[in-house]
């Protein structure tokens, strides 16, 4: 049994310790924004927040979150959250939109440790954030007008 | 009519989804809550019009309106144009409007691009064929909207005004949602009257009139895909597939992963062996100790060095077949001054939608269900019922957004559909979903195929082009499929080289077709993904040879194309070209024509390391009317950013038949640092549409090279630029 806390709540979770916590999440607790692309941490469809930091949550066992927090974007609130959101939606960021969940934590992250990121900066953190759609040109224009609006 | 519905639904017809909405139809309207108008296709048959409502649109009591689809969305925005269509002349509320994918009635859907009959998406059709038929639907079920509204009232038609999904006259309104009954089941207008483009309030317009409607949905995590279905008792399969193509099963153990928790089963597909459990975790961990033994008599063995080797040698001798020849390019090369060669040649290449491949199905009753992301549905819906014993009636269809396609799911032999209609059937109709992983999704087959280009120009004194000459060997993609219609020449292999808007006095494009296997597929763009970078980087090196600037020696050469000529000449403008750039800074420049869209792009690059990397690249677009403007520039930034991946850094290695590449650090693929600035210009246009969902991915290839070379002297003629041992 690992319990954590998953989007605020309490989860108990009877599973085997070394499963990935993307499966958890995804196939026994139900929650499907969270996405599978590779399996090895390459894509990062997959990301979720642990404890606040852009992790991937398909080499992540649920053995490693217990007592920890994870927020999956079914979770992702508050004034960064809508921020980013919003930015996403006004610049019509998304065409398949498979990759965006992870996209929109990672950057939910960024944004909470860095007001104002640059070019540079948005490289080092979404680089790892693969979309195949290649909407790039549109989240870093995203970024930065989220973070214009949380100014 | 009672008995008629209570038959349907013993015959699979109602299950309740889109492709079955007629049947759909009654079946609401028997529990009190017409949701849309229900003709029966005999019915339709005599009309000279089809019913939207059958088809096209489904208006709620709510006013709310379900737009059906002809072609699937895997991120080009098709359902968003669709809707925007429909809208211009249906006039509802854009906020209460949603799309869904249709599929079962090719009446309905078939590709009028491709003749009509069968539905599909592909070769960025989805607008070309929507564009009057979707006007043409909106504005049909607005007239019998009306039609209904003024029988209701007593009032002529002509003075109901509809605004904003309401429809008014003097003191009275009424929501479309109210009249969607009765509109329904009256008389289909024989002439419906479309809007002029000058009262077009949503056709050409920006993203503050018409933001996507799924944006949110895919901003926030709720956009199902086929990962996503959820069904009672669902389980889900991982696949064993073949590690050589052709190779097939001998004889498989699986009685330790039957122990296994969570493990359902273990079975054998024509495909290969499926282990199938209650999640894909425990799927996955089960097959990992089941173990196989192949037969492989029959497989592909050689290594993909071997394979471009053997092209190479090919490419130097008469083609098998021609596709073109004008004038006599032999003679024209005896005489003339200089003679310039060249030889290209492209790897292999994945699709890699980060969604990897997957179906779901289901067998109840005789009745078939299959979720997926369904690019060729009639083929589908014939390959599931084969497959479980039914007549293609039987099989429904539900059509799923896609995390990413380009080209990959529209498949000939159905396959990923086949595998989830082969596991139910072993499972007793069970539902599972077939999930491929991504090294299942990168070495289970469908590829862009390898091909080898051999070029010959021929200059007379001035510099003028006298003789052009490609050959192309590689292999066909429509063969042994049913779009094979025998031709010596397979169009999609030599498409983009075949006809060209260069002047050429002569002219001759060969095709050497070669027997591989290595199943291959359409890959974004199709034979324009290789046959633009061989033209246009060779035109290069033409111009280089005759001594001209690269982009005045295309326009004197395409000065018969002057939609060609626009978009050249928008690109150079707006990207400041001859004009001087700051230092370590080039430009290359590339134009190419591919499904009736016209694209021009200007690369800026630098080098680092030994490696382009592209600062900044200028698009000019002709693709017609631009429906979603927004939605033009999106998909020419995608594109750029697909093509300049795959030519940077993606390549399929095969090893003795084996695919090398597993995953995204071996097979690896365009990232945000490595993504230029794009700027996309818009030709202006009053013709008909044509697709965008292409087009901008093959001129960035060799706009990239063009500029490597200025910058480093150096011509790449083998993808990709990151494994290029070229000098």
């Amino acid at each position: 049994m690992v319990r954590f806390t998953l989007n605020g709540s309490q989860q108990d979770i009877d599973a085997e310790p070394d499963m990935p916590l993307l499966w958890a999440v995804r196939d026994i607790i139900g929650l499907t924004g969270t996405k599978f692309g590779c399996g090895q941490a390459l894509c990062g469809a997959c990301t979720v927040l642990i404890d606040g930091q852009p992790s991937r949550s398909c080499q992540t066992a649920l053995n490693d979150i217990d007592g920890r927090s994870v927020t999956t974007i079914e979770g992702a609130s508050g004034r960064v959250a809508e921020a980013v959101q919003k930015a996403w939606v006004g610049l019509d960021v998304p065409q398949c939109g498979y990759c965006q969940s992870g996209q929109v934590l990672a950057t939910i992250a960024l944004l909470n440790e860095n007001k104002a990121p640059s070019d540079a900066d948005i490289d080092n953190a979404l680089s790892g954030n693969l979309c195949r759609c290649a909407t790039y040109h549109r989240i870093r224009a995203a970024v930065h007008q989220a973070a214009r609006a949380l100014a | 009519m009672l008995m008629n519905r209570l038959e349907r639904v013993a015959d699979c017809a109602a299950i309740p989804h889109a492709s079955r909405r007629g049947f759909l139809i009654g079946a609401s309207a028997f529990a009190g809550g017409l949701m849309v108008g229900f003709r029966p296709m005999a019915a339709l048959a005599q009309t000279t019009a089809l019913n939207p409502f059958a088809g096209y649109v489904a208006i709620a009591p709510d006013g709310t309106v379900t737009v059906y689809s002809a072609h699937m969305d895997m991120g080009q925005g098709i359902y968003h144009g669709i809707a925007t269509l429909v809208n211009e002349e249906l006039m509802a509320d854009w906020a209460k409007i949603r799309v869904e994918g249709g599929s079962a009635n090719p009446a309905y859907y078939g590709n009028i691009a491709w003749g009509g009959k069968v539905q599909g998406t592909g070769g960025s059709t989805g607008m070309p064929s929507s564009f009057d038929r979707y006007r043409a639907a909106g504005a049909a079920a607005r007239l019998m909207l009306v039609n209904a509204a003024a029988a209701e009232w007593g009032v002529p038609a002509a003075d109901i005004r509809v605004e904003n999904g309401a429809l008014r006259h003097g003191d009275r309104q009424a929501g479309y949602g109210e009249f969607a009954a009765k509109a329904a089941a009256g008389a289909v207008p024989a002439d419906v009257p479309l809007k002029t483009a000058k009262d077009w309030i949503y056709i050409g317009k920006e993203r503050d009139v018409l933001g996507k409607f799924d944006s949110l949905a895919k901003s926030t995590g709720k956009q199902q895909y086929t990962i996503d279905v959820k069904l009672p008792g669902l389980l889900t399969a991982v696949m064993i597939h073949p590690p050589l193509f052709g190779a097939k099963v001998k004889s498989f153990d699986a009685t330790k992963a039957k122990a296994m928790k969570g493990v359902v089963d273990v079975v054998q597909i024509p495909r290969g062996v499926a282990v199938v459990a209650d999640n894909m975790w425990h799927a996955i961990k089960a097959r990992e100790v089941v173990t196989v033994e192949w037969n492989d008599s029959e497989a592909e063995k050689r290594s993909s060095s071997e394979l471009i080797a053997s092209y190479r040698e090919l490419a130097a001798k008469p083609g098998a077949a021609t596709a073109t020849n004008i004038g006599d390019v032999e003679k024209a090369f005896v005489g003339a001054a200089k003679v310039i060669e060249a030889t290209y040649e492209f790897p292999y290449l994945a699709h890699a939608p980060l969604e990897p491949l997957n179906a779901v199905a289901r067998i109840e009753n005789g009745c078939v269900e299959v979720w997926g992301g369904h690019q060729m549905p009639d083929v589908y819906a014939a390959i599931s019922a084969k497959i479980a014993g039914v007549t293609p009636d039987k099989v429904t269809l539900h059509v799923m957004k896609t995390g990413g396609g380009f080209g990959r799911r529209a498949v000939a032999d159905g396959d990923i559909v086949s595998e989830a209609v082969a596991v139910s059937k072993a499972l007793g109709g069970r539902p599972v979903r077939v999930q491929w992983t991504r090294e299942d999704d990168m070495r289970a087959g469908r590829y862009r195929p390898a091909y080898v280009h051999r070029l010959k120009a021929g200059l007379d004194a001035n510099g003028n082009v006298i003789a052009w000459q490609n050959h192309i060997v590689g292999q066909s993609i429509l063969a042994g499929t049913p779009f094979d219609n025998g031709a010596a020449v397979d169009r999609t292999s030599v498409e983009g080289a075949s006809k060209l808007p260069y002047a050429f006095p002569n002219m001759k494009a060969e095709l050497t077709t070669t027997k591989v296997g290595v199943p291959v597929l359409w890959w974004r763009s199709v034979g324009s993904t290789h046959t633009a970078y061989a033209v246009e980087a060779f035109v290069d090196e033409v111009a280089e040879g005759a001594g001209k600037d690269p982009i005045a020696f295309r326009l004197a050469l395409i000065k018969d194309h002057p939609r060609h000529v626009a978009a050249l000449k928008l690109a150079a403008e707006k990207a400041g070209w001859g004009r001087s750039l700051p230092a370590g800074r080039f430009h290359g420049v590339a134009v190419a024509e591919s499904f009736g869209t016209v694209v021009a792009e200007i690369a800026e690059i630098s080098v680092e390391n030994g490696e382009p990397k592209v600062h900044r690249v200028v698009c000019a677009v002709d693709c017609g009317i631009a429906i979603n403007p927004d939605n033009v520039r999106a998909q020419m930034e995608g594109g750029i950013g697909f093509g300049l991946g795959a030519v940077l850094k993606s390549k399929l290695t095969l090893d003795k038949g084996r695919i090398v590449e597993g995953n995204f650090d071996d097979y690896e693929v365009l990232r945000l640092d490595e993504m230029p600035a794009v700027e996309v210009h818009i030709v202006p246009s009053e013709a008909k549409p044509s697709g965008v969902g292409e087009p901008g991915v093959p001129p960035i290839g060799p706009a990239v090279a063009n500029a490597f070379y200025q910058a480093t002297k150096r011509r790449i003629r083998a993808l990709p630029f990151k494994l290029s041992q070229n000098t």
